[in-house]
């Protein structure tokens, strides 16, 4: 007997592997190009093109231009000079330092980019300049083609009064309401009491959910007459009102209209919009499982006539809100091309940039109402770095330390900007990017957003990615029962991940245990000549513990070739999987079926169960003062006493050896007493900042 | 007859063991056996150990009696297996007259030391260990001195590494220092000459354990210790992955580990990771970890000097040593800190045949009295001397600045460096331009001019390029691949110093 048996059982051996996701995988079927219709090289439009955006948009914009033969001029901040637009483009100007305001929002800059580089049109893209009628009419003077309808239709669409009395002119719904200006509160309840409650109250300049309150008797109206007049005037500096009835439960659904400068107008069929958070839309898709062909040719043809009250010309949205019995009611116009236009392009086979383009030199659109079909079913997945555990996302940035696109299955489509390495900035919008799958039916697309979502590799910043699969796999998404409050009602106490199911759990736990075997496997495989013979343990059994959450499971593992036979919780479990260690997915075939894995297995985070034995460590005080680590001067300061800084938040900056060092905060706390000011000379060791 | 004595004897190594009471009070410390140490850190069955049937030789206080002897005295030594390679342990048992350190003691580690220095495999001491037998007297001294002995013997023989595991003091502390790593426990284990008590009666100080000796300590404020642990099974465990960077011996090539991550995998992140203004830091540790195979980095010393960054990694599976300037932390530049931390490792790598990969961002030697009446010039030339000495094959990148002596010292191609890259953001010149042209224009006007000549001149790659001093002016996202295939081709690199006793390298 040997001495050293004599100490416990030691094994099983316990570790913890982090995974985040498991998810099933199903096989690639046809595929199909995203767009039907053929470029023309014979019909002339532009020589160049300066494109008023950055990210996805503007790529998305220069690939058509590429295809149409049409030079490119990016512009960009500072900071985006090596942003993937900016290196797609053929020509590129920087307008300005990172904030908005100073580079994107810029016209003076981005006018004297127009001079420099000659471009003939100027494509916005989305927010920013897009719907910005002082900027088009600053082109119109300079003779530069805005690629959008014209001043008057952006004034016209841009103003929630004006415009809804226009549609009510055109015959279009409308959400019964009062048309005017509401002066005073007592005027507000009699308004509300006329329509019939629920009223909803908001701000004419209003958007984003700001100045906007639900009253359902006479009080809330007062109330909700003070707060959105005084949140309107100090968000949009316009304190106007507008009464109108609440639709309660409603279905986001929008028409997409492409008008020419000839007044022919075509309504692209519906998207359907309702999977919110916070009034931004999450996931879309088209058609929409809720409309039938009366309503949608209804809508449609509002949509049209809309357009043609305000001579619209270039591609348009009109969104309408849906009720539970399919009335509907226009909500507003957006005179431009939106984020999820990707799926109307998918279900008609056009590519609008192209068709916004001809409009705006002027050419007559090539389709009839009759020729626009309904194609398959396609869904958008708006990806964003925010952490979706936090009232279904707060914004997170970092830098994409590890990014890689589902581009390896067909029918995915994914409109981005970003690539590995990226910084997402606070400068701008968090998205990284759309994801937008397509099928023959919704079931097709639905498990191919599934398959690219698992797909889908980004480190470094906290993503959507697991509030997405959720939604798409939920019963009440999949039956198409959803309106613009499924996210609160379906999640009432916040988005808390995803609830393994106990077969799930079991798989997951085996295919731990089996890439944790892969790895120590491995590690005995040492090539070439060796002095000192290499004795590889020769073991085909192995009993494991996996660490899931705080949970602790035994189980026992049998491996053959390829093939890990997993006895865990009561439950057998067949693994097979060729592991490659240096790939974040994992395909694996689990009880037959195939599944991909994501795994993070660096550094190794192996324990015992001895574990249980160690004693808990109390986490130790993370330091209250800040002292200089070096002598330099202090360039900036950040905060002042009295602040509360978050973990991570710089406080100060020190400049030495020609480089600038940000100081940060390493937990969250209020500032005591600040012992420096900027230009300062501070010595290492000296004393900077105290926290509570 | 024999037989039976040998069984009698195992039984008492039963009924030495503690009951469980004690056991449970070692445990509810923090700390695991000796023997459950041993075979947490090898494979399982694979232990042979050695030497179980000897006793202490101490006939005083009482010692002789038989309730104070305990067959294998109070360490643990042997042979196993990590991943299936070869090793000698030693694990000392706090159980017996607290891991005391008897004459038998020493001559059992003494036994396994001298056998791993002929068969050429790496010695792991499991540290856990109250000081000298007192009882013994100069017969303990004399075991550490023997010790020490075969320490230097095989430094740069054979890889040893300590693994402090509880308490380590006195005498007791040079062994593990005369190791090429020395790793700790947090919480449990201490490293110090003189304990609290004796340092409050000579000098008056009221420090706690601790204060004086924790791993906290010689892990950011000493740098004696390498890197620190959770608890005894973390750190055991991190000691095997660990070992698998090791080759056997200094006659053993690098180990090179089957690898999954593909050798010309181009990494687009890196064209963008150097900022726009060369004042802004950076990571350097995500242009090491993005260039390795699958991210996998263990670093050394990464709580100390962290202006240097050091460990080892693999790329298409070799071992390779991993030096970088760390712009995020005081800007990446040299001090003495980070001169001897960067020039011991670089000394290992090359003692044991592991090629060293260095990224250069460092815009010089640190200024100012503290480091100049510290001997910034003596340590900053240790790690001259390292790097100018290693015959092993040198890899160097060039990410940023390289600037001065500081440029010299990194590995530069005047130091026999094999492949030198600059990315093209690299910026090799004398010193900044500001400070260049205070000396080259002083008193002249229009210093901004000239500032942005000097710019123009000198902050690229190009002047040392046209020179031969860089090999070439690589795109960023190809430096992995260009690493992997130069390293295959380095492989069979032979370089001789001139024969010598030994160099002198200023310490």
């Amino acid at each position: 007997m040997a001495a050293h048996s004599l100490s416990p059982p030691l094994s099983r051996l316990l570790f913890t592997v982090k995974y985040v996701s498991l998810h099933s995988r199903c096989c690639a079927v046809h595929s199909k190009a995203h767009y039907s219709t053929v470029y023309n090289p014979n019909e002339k439009t532009f020589d160049k093109i300066l494109i008023a955006n950055r990210g996805e948009i503007a790529c998305r914009v220069i690939k058509t231009c590429k295809k149409m033969g049409i030079q490119t001029v990016a512009v960009h901040s500072d900071v985006d000079s090596s942003a993937v637009h900016v290196k797609m483009a053929d020509e590129a100007i920087c307008v300005g330092p990172a904030p908005t305001n100073k580079s994107y929002l810029n016209m003076d800059a981005i006018m004297d980019a127009i001079r420099v580089t000659g471009a003939q049109a100027v494509h916005p893209g989305y927010g920013f300049l897009s719907e910005n009628k002082e900027f088009a009419k600053r082109l119109a003077a300079e003779g530069v083609m805005f690629i959008g309808p014209d001043t008057h239709a952006i004034q016209a669409m841009g103003d929630k009064i004006e415009s809804k009395l226009i549609a009510k002119a055109a015959k279009v719904n409308t959400i019964p309401g009062f048309d005017g200006v509401v002066k005073t509160a007592e005027d507000a309840v009699k308004i509300a009491q006329e329509i019939g409650y629920p009223v909803m109250i908001k701000a004419s300049a209003g958007g984003g959910g700001k100045g906007m309150r639900i009253a359902w008797n006479d009080d809330e109206t007062r109330e909700g007459f003070r707060f959105s007049s005084q949140e309107a005037a100090s968000s949009f500096g316009d304190d106007r009102l507008l009464i109108e009835k609440y639709i309660d439960n409603p279905r986001h659904i929008e028409i997409q209209v492409l008008a020419d400068k000839h007044g022919n107008a075509l309504w692209l069929n519906e998207r359907e919009c309702s999977i919110q958070r916070r009034n931004q839309k999450v996931v879309e898709e088209a058609p929409s499982t809720f409309l039938d062909p009366v309503t949608r040719r209804a809508m449609g043809e509002q949509a049209v006539q809309l357009a043609k009250a305000v001579q619209y010309s270039s591609a348009g949205t009109v969104e309408f809100l849906v009720d539970s019995k399919k009335n509907f009611y226009f909500l507003e116009m957006n005179t431009r091309l939106q984020v999820e236009h990707p799926i109307t392009e998918c279900i008609t086979g056009l590519d609008l940039v192209e068709q916004m383009i001809r409009v705006a030199k002027g050419y007559q659109l090539q389709h009839k109402q009759e020729d626009i079909p309904i194609n398959g079913w396609a869904i958008e997945s708006r990806v964003y770095a925010e952490d979706p555990y936090k009232s279904f996302g707060l914004p997170s940035i970092g830098r994409l330390s590890q990014y890689q696109e589902p581009l390896n299955l067909s029918n995915v489509r994914v409109d981005s900007g970003i690539q590995e390495g990226s910084d997402i900035s606070i400068y701008y919008d968090p998205m990284i990017s759309k994801l937008v799958t397509y099928g023959a039916t919704r079931n097709e697309a639905l498990a191919k957003m599934e398959d690219a979502l698992d797909n889908y590799v980004i480190r470094g910043v906290t993503h959507n990615i697991p509030l997405l699969r959720e939604i798409i796999t939920h019963p009440r998404f999949i039956s198409g029962d959803i309106s613009t409050n499924f996210l609160p009602e379906v999640y009432p106490d916040g988005f808390k991940g995803h609830q393994l199911e106990v077969d799930a759990r079991r798989e997951l736990l085996a295919s731990a245990a089996a890439l944790y075997i892969a790895a120590q496997l491995r590690s005995q495989k040492v090539l070439g000549d060796q002095r000192v013979s290499t004795i590889p343990v020769k073991c085909t059994h192995w009993e494991l513990c996996v660490e899931l959450g705080k949970g602790c499971h035994a189980m026992e593992v049998t491996k053959s070739g390829d093939v890990y036979n997993v006895e865990v919780d009561g439950g057998k479990v067949e693994v097979i999987g060729a592991f490659n260690l240096a790939s974040p997915l994992l395909p694996l075939t689990i009880n037959g079926s195939d599944r991909i894995a994501e795994h993070f297995l660096t550094p190794p985070c192996l324990s015992h169960t001895l574990n249980s034995y160690m004693p808990e460590k109390v986490p130790e005080d993370t330091s209250s003062i800040l002292r200089s680590p070096m002598p330099g001067t202090v360039v900036a300061v950040s905060i002042k006493p009295g602040d509360t800084v978050a973990e991570g938040q710089e406080i100060c900056v020190i400049e030495a050896m020609k480089m600038q060092n940000s100081l940060t905060a390493a937990r969250q706390a209020k500032v005591k007493s600040v012992h420096c000011k900027p230009g300062e000379t501070v010595g290492e060791g000296d004393l900077l900042v105290e926290l509570q | 007859m024999y037989l039976n004595h040998s069984l009698c004897r195992i039984n008492t190594i039963y009924s030495f063991r503690p009951t469980y009471s004690n056991f449970w009070g070692h445990v509810l410390q923090g700390k695991l056996t000796a023997r459950e140490r041993v075979e947490l850190l090898l494979d399982p069955e694979s232990f042979v150990e050695s030497d179980m049937f000897v006793e202490h030789r101490c006939s005083d206080f009482g010692m002789e009696e038989d309730r104070n002897k305990f067959p294998g005295d109070s360490v643990v030594t042997g042979r196993g297996r990590i991943n299936g390679r070869l090793v000698y342990v030693f694990s000392q048992d706090f159980t017996v007259f607290g891991g005391s350190l008897s004459g038998a003691h020493a001559q059992k580690i003494c036994k396994i030391m001298d056998q791993a220095m002929t068969v050429g495999a790496p010695v792991i001491g499991l540290n856990d260990s109250g000081g000298a037998r007192i009882q013994e007297g100069v017969e303990s001294l004399a075991g550490y001195a023997d010790i020490f002995l075969r320490n230097v013997m095989a430094s740069g023989v054979v890889p040893q590494i300590s693994l402090i595991m509880g308490p380590c003091a006195g005498g007791a502390v040079y062994s593990p220092a005369l190791t090429d790593f020395t790793f700790m426990v947090k919480d449990t284990s201490y490293l110090f000459i003189t304990g609290p008590d004796v340092v409050k009666s000579v000098t008056n100080e009221d420090v706690t354990q601790e204060e004086l000796g924790g791993a906290k300590t010689h892990t950011t404020v000493s740098g004696v210790a390498h890197h620190a642990f959770e608890n005894d099974i973390e750190a055991l465990l991190n000691l095997r992955e660990f070992f698998n960077f090791l080759p056997l011996s200094n006659q053993d090539p690098a180990p090179i580990r089957e690898c999954h991550d593909p050798s010309d995998r181009l990494v687009p992140s890196l064209d963008t990771i150097v900022p726009f203004e060369s004042t802004k830091a950076y990571d350097m540790l995500d242009i090491i970890q993005a260039v390795l195979d699958a991210k996998d980095f263990f670093e050394i010393m990464p709580n100390y000097a962290k202006n240097i960054v050091v460990g080892f990694a693999r790329m298409n599976g070799r071992t390779v040593g991993i030096v970088g300037n760390q712009p995020k932390v005081a800007s990446g530049c040299l001090d003495i800190n980070s001169s001897v931390k960067g020039a011991r490792f670089v000394r290992f790598c090359d003692a044991f045949n592991i090629p060293i990969i260095t990224f250069v961002d460092v815009p010089g030697f640190l200024p100012g009295t503290a480091q100049e009446y510290g001997g910034i010039i003596r340590h900053g030339a240790k790690l001259l001397f390292a790097f100018a000495e290693a015959t092993v094959p040198k890899i160097t990148i060039i990410t940023r600045k390289a600037y001065g002596g500081a440029y010299d010292v990194m590995s530069s191609k005047h130091l026999r460096g094999d492949v030198n890259y600059a990315w093209p953001t690299a910026e090799v010149a004398v010193m900044g331009a500001k400070g260049a042209v205070q000396i080259i224009f002083r008193g002249k006007e229009n210093q901004a001019e000239a500032e942005a000549e000097y710019v123009d001149k000198f902050a690229n790659p190009f002047p040392a390029a046209v020179r031969g001093f860089v090999d070439d002016i690589i795109e960023p996202a190809t430096t992995r691949k260009k690493i992997c295939s130069d390293l295959e081709v380095l492989a069979s690199k032979k370089q001789v110093n001139p024969w010598k006793k030994h160099a002198n390298i200023p310490l």
